[in-house]
């Protein structure tokens, strides 16, 4: 068990280095100097030459790299070239309205697409399947951004029911508004997730229910909800732990659009402006710091499943 | 006279596939009583299992049952519900299967498989529950089974994990047990222990079984009647003498020369039946056996009646109509 | 591949009422954004008079904040998404194909590269390096359509690796080995042909991502620039007139929907008329 964490762990760490070898070399390739972001215009040709140095970058690029891997591994990804603040600062500052609204479209996903897959799966070709399955393909067939205007119009602008921007009405600090303004962008989320989730537990449910344990379960007088609820639900639920690992990468960059529709102040929209601005660091900063959720997430995912699956303990 | 436990009459199964209707069951009568071991022998292909699930009604769709009746303790079957028939599978009828390694929920542990049927038909609490699927572990040859208990399938090995299925299959005293080729997939040591274990359970209770295999040699070993199933027909029904001593229809003659005497170690040489079994799907009108038949004649097109040999020994083929005292033509097994 | 293969697949689409219907809407649309021209509308022709007329008679979409005819603008718009559509997915299918077929025949230390690779560019969320990249290339039809075929290779890569080294294992292939085929040659003429299906399969779902791709991109702002339209910029523009004229929003976003729509449907079905192994109903 321990042998196992501690192998995917070392798995890790090279292909952490390579991500961060990528990104670094995508900042150096970038169009710019970033020295001139220093430079006022009242400054000589042997300043900006003393801030290249003071800044290290007249090193040799791989020298480079490593003095900021050094920095990244204290906690520093550089600073933002528009606003000069530190860029982990910015992302953490930013990252509950983010998590917040990812968690909360991924919790509600889940707990739609369990009973929704289970039902179609357990009904498979039947009507309420058909129904599901046709959501489904809606789902990951409709541009979320475009689902998000629809809304926006339909709750916003005609019903008055819900706020279409930002995250808190300006003065007021509750958590009820706050929520408020969550629902929109959290349901369209969801649906981005839920559709992708229903499949994968249609498809395994479809998949169980045909293995040779589950007919033995109907000779032992089993009912179809016993055998869906008692049995094959905790296979089912075993692989959402997998999707949920590989969303951790989708809390940081997935969210960019949604984000933007809206307005919410998360890391996605932090993102957007960064890339308008052209704001290289924070751009990285956000790459590299979602790479860093999606290895760990799946990382995460792999171990949590090894404890929940008996299967995995003694195979490997 | 014993008492009948089961009885069928005139049971077909088929399943509708693009290509047509597969008539797997073709029409089979034959009965079961209480106590005794029936072995159901053929071919794969040759309809036993799929009789055997069609017993217990688990055949699904796109299969269909159809039968004149299918008699349990006087009760007909066919008129159940489905909750009904939730009620007598696993506690009056209940099934042991062929592979081992697929038939236990491999992410629950072994406890919790065996206290749910347990719990379902018996209606006890989890601790007696627990204490019953101790013991019932124990009574098939599994020790310390209080620690087995807390543990899953893939900790087992194959011969364990079929002893933890007629453990589960016998943990509510059924009437009748059916036994689905529950040797076929082990190694031939841990065979033989199951068929022991089996030939023991039998001594200490009254449940019927029906023990559905592809080999004469397990039948030899533990059954008191044999019913010779091929295409989807009976062909040969008989106590284990009349099979093995005087074989009547030649598709048995055929199986008894292609199993090993001895246990293999005889130098005979086995013959193996020539050609292969009946397309289902557009079964021959006549006897299914007559293309493979070294004695087959004009009139094997025509599908033979079953003739009576002697109490109890019956056979479908029109060679037997000589040898018969009394021919029932038309007649049926029962 | 065999003919009665084939010939499953074509049964399967024509048997399946959602699959002819998604071949026909996608047969209508390629012809309509092929004659876009015959619209009778100019879709960069101004007309302040016009502005945001609501669809009728003389401009059945309506027309813009600008008072160009939507429908001729959604036209050229749907000419540029399939367009990208479908050559990124050539581009995709190709790298995809040729990194997956060598790194499953040849295995070893080149194939664990390749693969090492593939994991460092998928465990950096795609959007971000879309983003990125358009930032860095300047903005076109073509840079587009690179950008986003570098994005989309992966999955079809680790797909035709897994099927490469089943077939390599195949008795035809092992023989063609032992008869000295050059490796070249054994995977033109035996690993190619059965590597088809997973190709077709492949290359239709990544059209269907390659088109959301593009409208998601252009529809922040860095894919295909103004005057041209692709439906996600109309997109784009459609958001701030949302209150007044929200038909600008519908059509756009409907015509990405069911392109996209069509594309995955076809993709299933054919995977699954592809692989008898799938029972049907």
């Amino acid at each position: 068990m321990r042998q196992l964490i501690v192998r995917r762990l070392l798995q890790t760490v090279p292909l952490l280095f390579f991500v961060s070898v990528v990104c670094f070399f995508m900042i150096k390739l970038a169009p710019g100097d970033p020295v001139l972001s220093f430079v006022t215009p009242n400054m000589h040709a042997e300043d900006i030459e003393r801030v290249r140095h003071n800044l290290g970058l007249d090193k040799p690029a791989y020298i480079q790299y490593f003095i900021w891997l050094k920095e990244l591994l204290q906690g520093n990804f550089g600073y933002s070239l528009t606003n000069h603040q530190p860029v982990l600062d910015q992302i953490l500052e930013r990252l509950p309205a983010t998590a917040g609204l990812m968690g909360s479209a991924i919790a509600l996903a889940v707990l739609l697409a369990i009973p929704l897959g289970l039902l179609a799966g357990a009904n498979r070709n039947r009507w309420v399947d058909k129904l599901i399955n046709f959501i489904s393909y809606i789902g990951i067939s409709v541009p979320l951004f475009w689902l998000a205007i629809l809304m926006i119009y339909l709750f916003a602008i005609k019903l008055h029911w819900l706020p279409s921007m930002g995250m808190r009405t300006i003065g007021v600090e509750s958590t009820a508004d706050v929520i408020k303004h969550g629902v929109l962008p959290c349901t369209v989320l969801a649906f981005g997730f839920l559709t992708s989730y229903v499949r994968y537990i249609r498809s395994s449910t479809i998949g169980q229910l045909k293995e040779e344990y589950v007919q033995i379960q109907y000779a032992f007088g089993a009912s179809k909800t016993t055998v869906l609820f008692r049995h094959v639900m905790k296979h089912v639920l075993l692989p959402v732990i997998t999707l949920l690992g590989m969303s951790m990468g989708d809390l940081v960059a997935g969210a960019i659009v949604t984000e933007t529709v809206f307005s919410w102040p998360g890391i996605g929209s932090l993102g957007m402006t960064a890339v308008r601005g052209m704001d290289y660091p924070v751009i990285m900063g956000i790459t590299l710091f979602s790479s860093l959720m999606l290895i760990i997430g799946n990382l995460a995912a792999d171990i949590l499943y090894s404890f929940v699956d008996p299967r995995i303990k003694l195979t490997r | 006279m014993t008492e009948r436990l089961l009885s069928v009459e005139d049971l077909k199964v088929s399943f509708s596939t693009r290509d047509g209707e597969n008539q797997a069951v073709r029409g089979v009568s034959f009965h079961i009583d209480a106590g005794e071991t029936v072995g159901i022998v053929g071919e794969s292909g040759s309809g036993k299992s799929v009789t055997a699930k069609a017993i217990m009604s688990l055949i699904t769709p796109p299969g269909k049952i159809t039968s004149r009746n299918v008699n349990f303790r006087g009760e007909n079957l066919l008129n159940l519900s489905e909750k009904q028939w939730r009620k007598l599978r696993g506690n009056q009828i209940a099934m042991v299967f062929q592979d081992p390694m697929t038939s236990l929920n491999p992410v629950k542990k072994i406890g919790q498989q065996l206290t749910e049927v347990i719990r379902r038909h018996r209606g006890l609490n989890k601790e007696a529950a627990l204490t019953e699927a101790a013991n019932m572990l124990r009574q098939v040859g599994i020790s310390q089974p209080e620690q087995r208990l807390q543990q899953y399938p893939h900790e087992f090995s194959g011969g364990m994990r079929q002893r933890v299925m007629i453990a589960m299959a016998l943990s509510c005293q059924p009437e009748l047990l059916i036994a689905d080729e529950p040797t076929t997939a082990l190694d031939a040591t841990i065979q033989a222990q199951i068929l022991d274990l089996f030939k023991e359970l039998k001594g200490n209770s009254h449940t019927a079984v029906a023990l559905i295999t592809h080999d004469l040699g397990v039948v030899a070993q533990v059954c008191t009647r044999v019913i010779v199933m091929y295409g989807g027909l009976i062909m040969e029904e008989g106590t284990v003498e009349d099979i093995f001593y005087r074989p009547q229809h030649p598709y048995t003659k055929g199986l008894l020369r292609s199993i090993p005497k001895n246990g293999g170690k005889s130098k005979e040489r086995l013959v193996p039946i020539e050609g292969s079994p009946p397309d289902l799907l557009d079964p021959p009108p006549g006897c299914p056996f007559m293309d493979r038949c070294p004695h087959a004649f004009a009139r094997c097109a025509e599908r033979p009646p079953v003739f009576e040999l002697s109490a109890g020994h019956r056979s479908m083929c029109w060679l037997a109509d000589g040898e018969v005292s009394v021919g029932v033509e038309g007649g049926t097994f029962a | 591949m065999n003919r009665s293969k084939w010939k499953n697949v074509g049964s399967e689409l024509l048997g399946n009422g959602m699959g002819v219907a998604a071949l026909i809407l996608l047969l209508l649309f390629t012809l309509a954004s092929v004659f876009a021209f015959l619209s009778g509308h100019d879709p960069n022709e101004l007309n302040v008079m016009e502005r945001l007329t609501p669809p009728g008679a003389g401009h059945w979409f309506g027309t813009d904040d600008f008072g160009r005819d939507y429908f001729a603008r959604a036209l050229y718009g749907g000419r540029v998404s399939l367009l990208v559509g479908f050559t990124a997915m050539i581009i995709a299918t190709g790298i995809g194909v040729t990194v997956g077929v060598i790194s499953g025949y040849f295995g070893g230390w080149l194939d664990n590269l390749l693969m090492r690779m593939l994991d460092v560019i998928l465990s950096i969320p795609t959007f971000l390096i879309l983003l990125l990249l358009s930032v860095f290339l300047k903005p076109s039809v073509g840079n587009i359509i690179v950008i986003i075929a570098l994005l989309m290779w992966m999955h079809i890569a680790r797909v035709i690796r897994a099927e490469t080294m089943t077939l390599k294992e195949r008795e035809f292939v092992l023989y063609a080995k032992a008869s000295g085929q050059s490796a070249f040659g054994i995977i033109l003429k035996h690993i190619m042909p059965g590597l088809i299906p997973v190709i077709i399969v492949g290359a239709t779902n990544n059209i269907a991502s390659a088109i959301m791709m593009e409208s998601s991109l252009s529809f922040l702002g860095f894919g295909v620039q103004p005057p041209n339209a692709t439906w996600g910029s109309m997109l784009n523009n459609a958001q701030g007139y949302i209150a007044q004229a929200p038909y600008l929003a519908v059509f756009p976003g409907l015509l990405i929907l069911l392109t996209v729509l069509s594309f995955n449907i076809l993709g299933d079905i054919l995977r699954v008329g592809f692989e008898p192994k799938l029972i049907k109903r």
